[in-house]
């Protein structure tokens, strides 16, 4: 019984999602079944595979606002480059864009000492403006058929790109939870100016979850465009809203020194799960804004509450 | 000991700023100015005051709303819901203009507008939760209110000639665009009441210390309540220009004003840690923006390339501040 109250209150987003399944399962007769488990899966990655990377800018303290444009950029680079390149090399070029914007906005944060708010909300702009110059406000498709097949493809019959995020999510965990990289990254978010007291290279840290971040972004973009055999240059809009929505449901302070993976994973579920079912209960999308606004505030208000309990927030 | 002295006294500021210093303080009036003789010698369309209204014009709406915003920002907080909340509101306005005539159609606006802005200044100035996610789930949760009320249409005011509610947004008064005139008047109003009113004299206090501010008194919990009304009094003065202009209303119309309002507002050098800023600033660092976008479209450049200007702008003005406060041009970790 402690065991769950202690749940609770480290992961109450996990209640949540387990209570979100529960109610869709007993009111919608196609809700628990496989085929639309991997479904949500697959609609969880997008945000899923951002929102991996935002968990470990958000617990050093930063946050990343340029996420969505680099959704959009890598996307329209991995597509539009395909006819020149190939798709490997279009893909590459993609991901380089993500790592480039990754390591720009981490060198800036860095070296002038702006913050990251400040940096990414102004790479938010500038890469958006990017992404419509290079795509001249055009969509483009992708060809060659074998790229969208990929997005559709199935491995064992579970699709590869909600393989893709789960692999990626269990590497994400192990990385915070087992390396220096992931020690040093709570201890910054926690506690700036002690980690550097410390000996703890705050910099570095901050440069390498920027390009993780930015790589993630842009793989999530790419996985995005094979899912639709096609790119806009409106893509990822409001994104980064989005991710930062589930990394702070999944628990993880704005503040630093707080979160984790799995919490994430949560929220990242949460989201997903609310959409899907309340698209089989034919709900109108909209509600699902309000219901996703409200239960932000919510979590964050219990959060508060069980802090201020304790004198400590939700841990690993 | 002379010169110990003369870096205490307050009158000397003048004579021993560093290159460094002096851009960190009037580095955003520096900017302006050459923002203007650029563009001047470049084209010789610029310099009007036709295209310097046209410039404000532009302005006016995301400077109206930062007006407000910048009261949030310097009292320590931020809102991300000003975005969701001009579409609310623009929306409003305009669906109800048909039903129930202008002059109500514009009171229930700013009654409902009003209320949002109290849910969100009840949410972090009283329960004192974070106010970055609390405006992101008001974000979100407006958005969802705007669709589920228009039912996912667009909305249209029918008889566009033959209402004065066009006076907002289409009308001049002594050659003045009527939004570039709400625009002005507002950010004089604001200005003096934050610098000349006790109000203003608080929200300084709360923001630069908080805890220091409610123990001497003042009442964190209502101040930071009433920056939020005023943010969201200025995103409805916002959506009173953009309904009268457009006569009509996406039910997204505001999505994305949230963070070009915030590039305004850090741009004039509030900084976001609250407790310091100035609306003049804030009108400024607007202007800019919109003279960069009006600037480089003369100059025949792809409408696009303003975002990439506008992204190296934020990034070296805020640096440029911060450099001047820390005296070193790098940061030290």
């Amino acid at each position: 019984m402690n065991r769950i109250v202690d749940l609770i209150k480290k992961q109450p987003i996990w209640i949540f999602v387990l209570v979100c399944i529960v109610f869709f399962s007993v009111s919608s007769p196609y809700f628990f079944d496989l085929n639309n488990f991997s479904n949500i899966l697959v609609q969880a990655s997008t945000i899923g595979l951002i929102a991996l990377g935002m968990t470990f800018v958000m617990i050093n303290g930063n946050i990343d606002l340029s996420v969505g444009a680099t959704v959009a950029l890598a996307a329209s680079l991995a597509v539009g480059l395909q006819s020149e390149l190939g798709i490997i090399g279009a893909v590459a070029v993609g991901l380089m864009s993500g790592i480039m914007i990754g390591a720009l906005n981490g060198i800036i944060a860095w070296k002038t000492g702006v913050d990251a708010f400040i940096v990414t909300l102004g790479a938010m702009i500038g890469v958006r403006g990017l992404v419509f110059i290079y795509t001249d406000e055009q969509s483009f498709y992708a060809y060659d058929l074998a790229y969208s097949d990929f997005g559709a493809s199935e491995i064992f019959s579970i699709p590869v790109l909600a393989l893709i995020f789960i692999l990626l999510t269990i590497v994400a965990h192990l990385i915070l939870k087992y390396t220096i990289h992931g020690r040093n990254v709570f201890a910054v978010g926690g506690n700036r100016v002690a980690a550097k007291e410390a000996g703890i290279r705050v910099g570095p840290h901050m440069l390498i979850n920027f390009i993780l971040v930015g790589f993630l972004a842009a793989l999530s973009g790419i996985l995005l465009s094979t899912q639709m055999g096609a790119s806009t240059p409106n893509l990822g809009r409001n994104y980064e809203l989005w991710t930062i929505t589930a990394v702070v449901l999944g628990g993880t302070r704005l503040t630093g020194g707080f979160g984790s993976i799995i919490g994430t994973l949560g929220g990242v579920l949460a989201i997903a799960i609310l959409r899907n079912g309340m698209n089989l209960l034919q709900v109108p999308s909209f509600y699902v804004l309000i219901i996703l606004g409200s239960i932000l505030i919510i979590v964050l208000f219990i959060d508060k509450r069980f802090a201020e309990q304790q004198g400590q927030g939700v841990g690993a | 000991m002379k010169a110990l002295l003369g870096s205490f006294r307050p009158g000397s500021k003048n004579s021993e700023l560093s290159p460094l210093q002096f851009f960190g303080k009037h580095g955003i009036s520096v900017a302006f100015v050459l923002c203007v003789v650029i563009f001047s010698l470049a084209t010789d369309r610029f310099l009007s005051a036709d295209n310097f209204f046209t410039v404000v014009m532009q302005a006016s709406i995301i400077g109206t709303i930062a007006l407000g915003v910048t009261f949030v920002v310097i009292g320590g907080n931020l809102d991300l819901s000003v975005g969701s909340l001009l579409s609310f509101a623009t929306v409003l306005v305009v669906d109800l203009h048909d039903k129930v005539g202008p002059g109500t159609a514009i009171i229930l606006m700013f009654v409902f507008t009003l209320l949002i802005g109290a849910v969100n200044g009840y949410l972090i100035g009283y329960l004192r939760l974070n106010s970055l996610i609390v405006t992101l789930g008001m974000l979100s949760a407006i958005q969802g209110i705007t669709l589920v009320y228009s039912g996912g249409k667009n909305v249209d005011i029918s008889d566009q000639e033959n209402t004065w509610f066009a006076f907002f947004g289409r009308e001049e008064f002594l050659g003045i665009p009527i939004p570039a005139l709400i625009f002005i008047v507002l950010g004089i109003a604001l200005q003096i009441v934050l610098l000349k009113s006790g109000f203003g004299r608080k929200i300084f206090a709360i923001g630069g210390n908080g805890t220091a501010a409610l123990f001497s008194g003042l009442r964190r919990n209502r101040l930071v309540f009433s920056t939020y009304l005023l943010s969201a009094f200025t995103t409805g003065c916002a959506a009173l220009i953009l309904g009268s202009r457009v006569m009509g209303s996406q039910n997204n119309v505001g999505e994305g004003y949230e963070l070009l309002v915030l590039a305004g507002v850090i741009l004039g050098g509030t900084s976001l840690l609250g407790g310091s800023g100035s609306i003049i600033r804030t009108v400024i660092g607007v202007l800019i923006l919109a003279m960069i976008q009006n600037g480089l479209l003369l100059l025949g450049y792809p409408y696009y390339t303003q975002w990439l200007v506008t992204w190296v702008v934020i990034i070296v003005a805020v640096w440029l501040d911060i450099a001047a406060k820390r005296g070193k041009l790098l940061s030290t970790y």
